[in-house]
């Protein structure tokens, strides 16, 4: 009986957050725009959140693109297709790697600075004297986080893929001597714009939405205590994590299935 | 960090973003096709279309004029019709063209081969929604093996 009634109370608060989540997401977002005041806000947070991030991104992309290559150029050359190298080191990049690697390195680096930048702000009750100069922190320290993590990591996985690319290409045809126009060419007549591309950046967007909402509602509503501030730091990343996972199969089916 | 040098990092930030998506576009992804651009439609019936996709390329001595816009099954015995999008560049197919299912390689994808016929006074060139009348179906290996021991059989 008990164990019906632990699962019965799981359920409902976890459906209760997901509310709570989405109202403190509407109220932050809806709004008459203020773009004087909330330009610079986001231009500060695209630093923070961009900016800072891109080093990581730009290394990891390198290295699992020639990674990549170097796997597949070992497999291909055992069918002597070793030209297929380009589409496959493409297509892996752009649909999959490229989207969900960037939003798992995103969550690690800036979905849990800004829960613990928020969680902060709440024990040290600067969010407190923010309603009380009447400045909504909603408005003013979420919608700002919320939109530069929304805009950057699209970009971010942009360069990603871009990179990744470029490191297949290092290794496949500079290193391992994959000829260069079968690379290119065959690369070229397997990527299609739309189908490929553009969906990786869908997915991106999608991912993007996900992790800075559970950054920021767990920033948001953290216990204000070092404990409570450490629990909702993990659970950014545990729970963003899980959830680009599970979204990317859910997307993919839908995409290309 | 003053706000002069952070919109200075922003700005280089989204300028390399904007690079990358160039780089996508222009050398990963196919841009420079020739079905780009203006195109006019043909459209060719076959007994069998084989493992033919949407937007396989159509060729003309290998080299790409188009690619396939829709496969469908047509008229009252169910028959398959392909709908191919030609660029307007070669726009001079007579009636008398051929177009074959083939397949590159052994086991690569399929494609349709189109081989311009001969024009003389009476030939007419195939226009926006032209039918082009001489088809060959795919080749299909059951086919093949079963009409391969059909004719031993008779021996």
């Amino acid at each position: 009986m008990s164990m019906f009634h632990t699962l019965g109370r799981n359920i409902l608060n976890n459906i209760q957050g997901v509310g709570q989540a989405s109202i403190m997401l509407a109220q932050a977002l809806v709004g008459k725009p203020q773009p004087r005041k909330m330009l610079p806000l986001l231009i500060r947070q695209l630093y923070v959140v961009g900016v800072q991030s891109m080093l990581i991104i730009l290394i990891s992309g390198l290295f699992i693109g020639m990674v990549l290559g170097l796997q597949g150029f070992t497999i291909l050359v055992d069918f002597g297709a070793e030209q297929a190298l380009g589409p496959m080191v493409a297509l892996s990049l752009l649909r999959e790697l490229g989207p969900v690697v960037t939003a798992l390195l995103f969550a690690g680096r800036a979905g849990s600075a800004l829960t613990a930048e928020i969680g902060l702000m709440r024990a040290t009750e600067q969010l407190s004297s923010l309603e009380m100069m009447a400045v909504d922190p909603l408005r003013r320290v979420v919608a700002p986080r919320f939109w530069a993590g929304v805009i950057s990591m699209p970009l971010l996985a942009l360069m990603f893929n871009a990179v990744g690319i470029y490191g297949g290409f290092t290794v496949g045809v500079q290193w391992l001597g994959v000829d260069d126009g079968a690379f290119w060419s065959v690369m070229q007549s397997s990527v299609h714009w739309q189908d490929d591309i553009m969906n990786g950046v869908i997915k991106s967007v999608v991912f993007a939405v996900v992790v800075t909402w559970v950054a920021l509602f767990k920033g948001y509503t953290a216990t204000p205590t070092s404990p409570g501030i450490s629990a909702a730091t993990t659970q950014t990343v545990v729970y963003s994590s899980l959830a680009v996972l599970g979204l990317d199969f859910v997307l993919t089916a839908i995409m290309f299935g | 960090m003053t706000t002069r040098t952070m919109e200075l990092m922003v700005g280089v930030f989204a300028a390399a973003a904007i690079a990358a998506l160039l780089f996508l576009a222009l050398q990963v992804a196919n841009t420079s096709d020739s079905t780009r651009g203006e195109t006019y439609t043909l459209i060719a019936k076959f007994d069998n279309i084989g493992g033919l996709k949407v937007r396989s390329p159509v060729k003309v001595g290998g080299v790409v004029v188009g690619r396939v816009s829709a496969i469908r099954l047509e008229g009252d015995y169910y028959e398959p019709v392909v709908e191919m999008q030609i660029s307007t560049r070669y726009n001079r197919f007579p009636e008398t063209s051929t177009a074959s299912i083939l397949t590159s390689g052994i086991i690569g994808e399929q494609y349709i081969g189109l081989e311009p016929g001969f024009i003389d006074d009476f030939i007419e060139i195939l226009g926006d929604g032209g039918e082009i009348p001489n088809t060959n179906s795919a080749m299909v290996l059951e086919n093949l093996i079963g009409q391969f021991l059909f004719s031993q059989g008779e021996k």
